[in-house]
């Protein structure tokens, strides 16, 4: 279970690559846990630390401006690869809230969005100048306003983007799906009489 | 799920993937996905169900089904289906959890209205000829970088943007040379895509009075404890074992560097798994993805190797 939502308004970290796949998020050795806390130290593990575990300076969220940053910009087709509940509890435990990209995984947006983090997929022309932004000042702030489904690019850009309405409204009062199915209990039933189950 | 029985899913968007005419010799399910998801991309079939159709998929048996719609999750797909017909019910006929008798019969008229209407429509299609399909093998750090297995890898002009050049450098390749004589460290036959009885009987067909190349350790790890045993009393697990290659225990292993079998860092992998991302297979790990025949010729070569030069 998730908190409810509250407003969004933080800097980024950019991490211009595409194909950003759940084995770079949170490589498997550490889905040992089911736990949801503890694996923000893991997330990126494998770009994020050298062999003998100090970080490496090169990596965006290594870089002193990252420190409490609540969005990540991606490139295409973020979270592709293994289905991995794992990947969008990393990305929260570290404190990101939002996950911007050009598109996303299927399963990985759905993971996601059960579990406190907001995937927002911008045209590629709005992302490609959001990044250009970020580049130019690390420091830039996004503000996302879920309920109107706006968000607000450096420079003052608002883009409206989608997002299923059945999903929104679990990240707003932060609840999971199962609420949902256990309403349709009696529709259920029925349908698993008709079947003869 | 265990709640209500059920998952909530929004309904996806459709696909058509069609594979016309037949396959090759040499050529099976594992080539024909590769070839699919270098078609349309790893984000090929996002926001769909792909329905795989078309008279070389019908010609498939059920593994090689199983094989071809695993996949799907790799060209960004939710999930893929091949609809029910004489190959599938010929498949569960008999199976510890399916009807029988009556139940049976009901059960085969139901699962016959599950097949897609003649004329339906769908939201994308995409059309392949089977008899233009080769042995393929990725070369880079993800399903979509995949290439015929006697090809040359793409010149950087020909590639879109610049996670190739990143794919390049972790896999210690270069542009337009040939993985045909790449040499390899490890092969891994197994996984969930390819773990199955036919993929390592195929194997075995090509490892059979043959050797593991010196400079090369070959695993072979059964889908399930059911798979081994049915290997082991074919007695593929002897052809394995007399060729120098590890029979081991069921499970993930080396596919998702698991239970310590990992592979070392700047090596190179044939794996007959179903993901090649950076650090899948042990931290630096460099994995090229192919078919149990690419994977067993490439481990007697001790190179990478074209099965259909040592059928």
């Amino acid at each position: 279970m998730s908190q409810p939502w509250t407003p969004l308004s933080s800097h980024a970290v950019l991490v211009a690559r595409d194909d950003i796949d759940t084995d770079q998020i949170i490589p498997a050795r550490f889905l040992t846990t089911t736990s949801r806390t503890g694996l923000g130290t893991h997330l990126f593990a494998d770009w994020r630390y050298d062999a003998d575990g100090s970080a490496k300076s090169e990596f965006e969220l290594n870089a002193p401006s990252a420190a409490g940053a609540r969005i990540l910009v991606g490139g295409r087709n973020f979270g592709c690869g293994s289905s991995r509940e794992h990947a969008p509890w990393a990305l929260s435990d570290w404190g990101f809230r939002a996950v911007i990209a050009s598109s996303f995984a299927d399963i990985f947006r759905s993971n996601a969005h059960k579990n406190g983090v907001l995937t927002i997929a911008l045209p590629d022309a709005t992302l490609a100048a959001t990044r250009e932004a970020l580049q130019i000042d690390p420091h830039a702030v996004i503000t996302v306003d879920l309920p109107s489904q706006t968000v607000t690019l450096p420079g003052g850009i608002d883009v409206h983007f989608a997002i299923d309405q059945f999903s929104k409204r679990c990240l707003i009062d932060g609840l999971d799906e199962l609420g949902a199915l256990l309403a349709e209990l009696p529709a259920i039933r029925e349908w698993e009489a008709a079947c003869g189950h | 799920m265990l709640a209500t029985q059920c998952l909530l899913q929004s309904k996806p968007k459709t696909m058509e993937v069609r594979v016309d005419g037949r396959l090759r010799p040499g050529v099976s399910a594992k080539d024909m996905i590769l070839a699919i998801i270098a078609k349309i991309g790893v984000g090929g079939g996002t926001g769909h169900v792909i329905e795989y159709r078309g008279e070389a998929i019908r010609a498939l048996d059920m593994e090689g089904r199983m094989t071809v719609c695993n996949m799907s999750i790799e060209a960004g797909a939710r999930a893929g289906m091949i609809a029910p017909d004489m190959t599938t019910y010929a498949w569960l006929a008999g199976r510890d959890q399916a009807p029988s008798g009556d139940a049976w019969r009901d059960a085969m008229g139901r699962w016959h209205e599950l097949a897609t209407d003649d004329g339906a429509t769908f939201d994308r299609s995409v059309v392949l000829d089977a008899s233009e399909i080769s042995p393929m093998i990725t070369w880079g750090t993800n399903p979509g970088m995949a290439i015929p297995v006697d090809g040359r890898l793409p010149m950087s002009s020909e590639l879109p943007d610049a996670s190739n050049e990143r794919a390049y450098a972790y896999m210690g390749l270069t542009p337009g040379q040939l993985l045909l004589g790449q040499p390899v460290d490890v092969v891994f036959v197994g996984s969930c895509t390819n773990g199955r009885l036919d993929d390592l009987r195929a194997a075995a067909g090509l490892m059979k009075g043959r050797r593991v190349a010196s400079n090369t350790r070959m695993l072979v790890v059964p889908g399930s404890q059911r798979v081994k045993r049915d290997a082991e009393r074919e007695g593929l697990a002897d052809i394995f074992r007399a060729a120098g290659a590890e029979w081991r225990e069921s499970g993930c292993s080396m596919c998702i560097a698991m239970n310590g079998d990992t592979v070392a860092s700047g090596q190179y992998a044939v794996s007959t798994s179903n993901r090649n991302f950076e650090g899948r297979q042990g931290k630096g790990a460099r994995t090229l993805l192919a078919s149990p025949l690419t994977a067993a010729a490439s481990a007697v070569a001790g190179m990478v190797a074209d099965p259909r030069s040592l059928l």
